[in-house]
Order: structure tokens, then sequence, then C-alpha cells
């Protein structure tokens, strides 16, 4: 209990707009906003054809309750602030770029390469240095999935310089 | 009730759903709606039948898996077992293993048993009631079930009102049901189908889980060695079966109350067997009455959590809209309609169910010392295996790569989401109702000629403005009065 007044004390101390409640608040309401503009765009049905309201007002005002209530949850947390989150570990960014990685590589590649690649990197980058788990789960587990899925579920998956091969 | 389920097939589902749930509820982070959001392309394989037995067992199971976990490594499995850990784990430390984890499977097993017995009385009723419900009440009950969303037991109301309103918006997305015309697909011809259950349910808790694992690789857990599970003896049973039955219903009716589920019925089936209780000092300290309290509760959550689900298409808890998802996607419509249609469809659930509560109280009771060993599969190993699951599971449903990049979005979100305190549960309860809401709003309004007022001469959609009402101001109330108890 301490902690956490202490762990809010801090973040009171700090600059608005570094706040973690500021800065998600923000975040939440630009994409909101973004959105209700894009919400102007969609087709607008004639009277004739309306049933009830137009497609666009419903996540209008889907919207507007996000950004209303958005200003609330920012002005309660002025008064009583959000505890600070601790700082992001190494393995996180490297899990998330891992993710990056494998939309890449999914795309340009192969699917089978990228889930394979994305394996054994996240497997590395949480402490595991021995091979054969490497392989264990860069390559033995994949194939098992990949043939599970082709095999029970009748997947194709998309072509790739491995999966070709695998197909022919 | 139990005939539909004579098929070799169908047990042999419903032993390897109670065992895989079993295994998923004692890994810390995946549980069973995780579990059962991997597991749902698989079931496109099975007949509807055998997919919802396979997902109901899991929900049996892998609620109770949880407590070997709090029980013996203080980190409950599932969030329903955190209250679980308050005794389970101090008991083991004093050497109590055994009798706490007995006391666990007989608490669940008691727990989840009444709770079916709940839901086939109470079901059929519920559907029933449903006969009368036009739109506009159809449109007041998915409002009840949304605003419900902000008194559930993790993060704040607003924030969960908020996440449930991003998951009706997700559900907008693609072409307008009535109308044809396009929403949110920015030029993107895979969106204008809308986006899938399946990959935000998969990004939502299977890839955020991996991320916020990914936070947590040197976190190192005291793990409690187990003999074998003891039955709990005579002077036990003396002591907590006033506790079980109160919990069972507790967690029965809170389980039934839409969007609530396990997590909440535990809490409260442990505070109050710790009010009830002749020795609440020993709350804390490892008492088994506080163990029985939160696993009876959290058991019966299951079948409570089914009513809702099954007679009226609202989902009762987290697991449960996966349920619901699985039963969309296998074209079943839940609703008064399923039980007149197809009976034995029902009965099948309900029977697997019975049969699930039972199976877990066998493997759990010879299988204990098993299941903690799988605690032992280091992360490392274990993530990188479910992240290739997931995406081939994602992958096959529409066989579309944009589905596996949806999923990976939603994860990422769903990290940022929970690290900043909202739930992703409102999330997927959004979605699965968003057509709901939208369809009955847009076709009310056309009864009423456009009349927005027309909604309160409707005395049932009335009676569920008014709940709504009060589902919104509980966590007010709740919260207030925390504060003066505290002051």
């Amino acid at each position: 209990m301490k902690n956490v007044q202490k762990q809010k004390r801090a973040n009171k101390s700090l600059p608005f707009f570094v706040r973690d409640e500021f800065r998600v608040s923000l975040v939440i309401i630009l994409i909101s906003v973004g959105l209700l503009i894009t919400t102007f765009t969609f087709d607008i049905v004639p009277p004739i054809l309306n049933r009830g309201i137009q497609p666009a007002t419903f996540p209008k005002a889907l919207l507007v309750l996000i950004i209303v209530m958005t200003f609330l949850i920012y002005y309660l947390a002025t008064k009583n602030p959000w505890k600070v989150e601790k700082k992001l570990p190494r393995s996180f960014f490297l899990t998330l770029s891992s993710f990056i990685i494998f939309v890449v590589v999914s795309k340009t590649l192969d699917f089978f390469l990228a889930i394979s690649a994305l394996s054994i990197f996240v497997s590395y980058c949480w402490g595991e240095k021995r091979l054969f788990y490497l392989l264990l789960v860069g390559i033995i587990f994949p194939i098992i999935v990949f043939i599970f899925f082709e095999t029970i579920l009748g997947l194709r998956f998309p072509p790739g310089i491995i999966t070709n091969i695998y197909y022919s | 009730m139990l005939a539909p389920l004579f098929s070799s097939k169908l047990l042999l589902v419903l032993f390897f759903g109670t065992l895989f749930g079993l295994i998923l509820g004692v890994l810390p982070g995946l549980g069973p709606t995780t579990g059962g959001a991997l597991i749902l392309p698989f079931t496109m394989t099975l007949d509807p039948l055998s997919a919802i037995v396979l997902l109901t067992s899991i929900y049996c199971a892998g609620t109770y898996g949880g407590a070997i976990t709090a029980v013996l490594i203080n980190t409950p499995g599932t969030p329903a077992a955190a209250a679980t850990c308050l005794d389970g784990y101090p008991l083991a430390q004093k050497g109590e293993a055994g009798r706490a984890l007995g006391m666990a499977t007989v608490s669940s097993t008691v727990g989840g048993i009444f709770s079916v017995v709940i839901l086939v009385f109470f079901a059929p009723i519920l559907a029933q009631l449903a006969y009368e419900f036009g739109q506009p009440e159809y449109f007041a009950l998915a409002i009840f079930g949304l605003t419900m969303l902000a008194s559930i037991g993790e993060g704040s109301p607003i924030k969960n009102l908020i996440a449930g309103a991003f998951g009706i918006l997700i559900s907008t997305v693609g072409k307008d049901f009535m109308t044809s015309i396009d929403r949110f697909t920015f030029g993107i011809n895979e969106l204008t189908e809308g986006i899938g259950f399946i990959p935000v349910v998969v990004g939502l808790f299977a890839m955020s889980e991996m991320l916020t694992q990914s936070t947590l690789i040197n976190q190192i857990f005291n793990r409690i060695a187990l003999k074998a599970i003891k039955l709990p003896s005579k002077d036990d049973y003396k002591k907590t079966w006033k506790t079980i039955l109160r919990s069972s219903g507790i967690g029965s009716f809170i389980g039934v109350l839409p969007a609530e589920g396990g997590t909440v019925a535990s809490l409260i089936g442990y505070s109050e067997a710790k009010r009830f209780s002749k020795n609440p000092e020993e709350f804390g300290k490892g008492s088994i009455e506080g163990i029985a309290g939160a696993e009876a509760a959290n058991n019966a959550a299951t079948g409570g959590a089914m009513v809702p689900t099954l007679a009226l298409g609202i989902p009762g808890s987290a697991t449960t809209a996966v349920i619901l998802t699985g039963l969309i996607i296998h074209g079943v419509r839940p609703g008064p309609d399923l039980f007149r249609e197809q009976p034995d469809f029902l009965y099948g659930i309900f029977g697997a169910m019975l049969i699930a509560n039972i199976l877990f109280f066998i493997f759990g009771f010879f299988g204990a010392k098993i299941f903690a060993r799988i605690t032992l599969v280091p992360n490392k190993i274990l993530w990188p295996m479910i992240f290739a699951v997931s995406v081939c599971g994602t992958y096959s449903l529409n066989q579309s790569i944009i589905d596996v990049w949806i999923m990976l979005f939603f994860g990422v979100l769903g990290f940022f989401m929970r690290r900043y305190g909202f739930s992703v549960v409102p999330v997927i309860i959004g979605l699965i109702l968003g057509e709901l809401v939208e369809g009955t709003l847009r076709q009310s309004l056309v009864i009423f000629d456009g009349n927005w007022l027309m909604f309160f001469t409707r005395p049932i959609a009335l009676t569920f403005f008014i709940l709504s009402l009060i589902a919104l101001a509980f966590p007010l109330i709740r919260s207030r009065k925390f504060k003066k108890n505290n002051d």
C-alpha cells in the first residue's frame, strides 16, 4: 500500500505531459478523433432506403462516448494519479521487434520461415542458449504444427521459399 | 441428460478437454480463456456439439487447475484462483500442501456440480422469459450486459466501459449489415467482411500475455514440493461444508450476472467465508475455510456464467465469451430458440459440464503431482510454441495472412491496455455484443418510427435500463464504501 502511495506521489511530481494518464488519454483521444473524422466520409443512405439511423451514426456515438469517458478518466487521474509503471525491459522490446520481423519475413520470404525465425529469436532472447531446445522450438515444433494443420485441417499455407519446396 | 454424450467420440473429446484444461489452468498466464481462444480454430474440424463440449470441459477443468499453482507456487494459474493463494500457499508452507489441494479439489467439484444443477434449472426458465423479448428488450438487455462491465473485477469501471465501447466499435468494421456501406475499411478488401473474433481473441489473450511474459523472464517461483493430495478429514468437512454450500450459491449467482465471472465470485466467496467464520483471524495464514470459500465460488461461477450465455447469448464471463464465439462460428445462435429446437445439444453441454467436474476431480486427485510439474516447463520454451500454434490457428480460419497481422496488432494493443489498467475482457464482450446492440437499436428505431422515448414504454426494456443504471452506480457506491472503511 505504502509503495503504491509512493509511486503515486512520484507520478504527481512529474510534469503533466510525461505522466502515463496524460499520454494514454491523449493517444485514445487522438485516435478517436481521427476515426470520428473518418465517419464523416462514410456513404449516406438516401432517405427512402434508410432504416432507422444512418450507418455512420452508431460509430459516431460510440466514438463521442469514448472521448467523453477518456476526458473523465483523465480528470479523475488528476485527483488520483495512476501508479508509475516500471520501465519495460529489453526482452520486451526484443519480443516486440520479433513481431515486426515476423510480419516482414512472412510477407516477403516465407510463412514457415517467419514462425521459425521468431521462435528461435524469442527463445534465445528470453535466455535459452542450448542448441537442442532452440531447434526444438524453432524447427521441430513448427514442423509438427504445420503437418498437423495441413493434414487435420486441410490447410494450405501461403507460398514462400520453404513452403514451395514442401509442396513440390 | 447424459444420453447425448454416450458416444466414444464425445467422451474422448471430454477426456482430452478436461486434461488440456487442467494443463492450461496450471500454467500461469494461460488459463481457460486463452486456452479456449487457442483451441477455437481446431474446433472447426469438429461438429458443433463436440466443439462446445471441448470448450466447456476446458472451462471447467481450467478454472480448477488454477488452484494447483496457487497453492504450490503462490501464483494463480488463472485470475479466478487469486483468492486461493491467500490461504492455499500459507497452508502449503506449513507442510500441508496435500491437504490444501485436497480441499481445493473437493470444493471445486462441489461448486462445479452445484452450478450445473443451477444451469439445468435456470437456463430454460430464462430462455422461456426471453420469448417475451422483442428488439427493444434485446437492446436493453445488451446494454445491461455492457454496463455490467463497469463492475467487472479487473480495472477501473470507466476504463472497462471504454474497452467495452472499443469492442463494439471493432464490430462496426466492414460492410454495414443493413445497408452494405463500408465502414472503417480504409480501402482494405480483407476488412469488408469485418474483423473476425479469433484474431482479436487470440491477440488480446495469448499474444498480449506473451508480451507480458517477456517482461517477467527473470521471475523465480518458490515451488513447494507436493507428496500427495489428501482427502479432507472429517474435521475439515465439519468446518467447511457450510462455506462450500454458501460459496457455491454465491458463485452461481455471480456467474449468472452478465460479464461477471469466477474472479469476482471467488473474491466474494472468500470474503463471505471470512465474515461467517468462527476463526476469521486464521484467514490469510492458511485457513482451510478460505480455500474452500474461494474454490467453491470460482468453480460454481462456471455453470452460472453459462446461463445467460446459452439462454440469451450474453456472455457471463471472459471464457464464456470465447465459448459464445465458438457457438457463433459453428452456426449455433444461443437464445430461446436453441432450447426449443436443439434440446439434445443443450443437454449434451449440461452433461459434459457435469462429467468434466467429476473428471477433473479424478485427474486432480491422482495427477496433481504430475500437473504441478508442468509449471517447470520454462517460458522460453513454452511461449514460442504457443506463438506457432496461435499464428497457424489464426491463419487457418480464413487462410488469411491479414488475420495473423490483426492478431499481432491486438496482441500489442492488449499488452498496453493491461499495462495501463484497461481489462481486455470488455473488448471481447463488446465485440460479441456489438452486432446485437447496433442491430436491435436500429430495428427498434424502425419499429418506433425514430422515437427514442418509446424504449421506456416497454416494461422489460425499462427494467433492464434501470438495472443498467444500478450496474453503473454500483462501482461508485462500492469504492466509496471501501474508502469509508479504510478511513
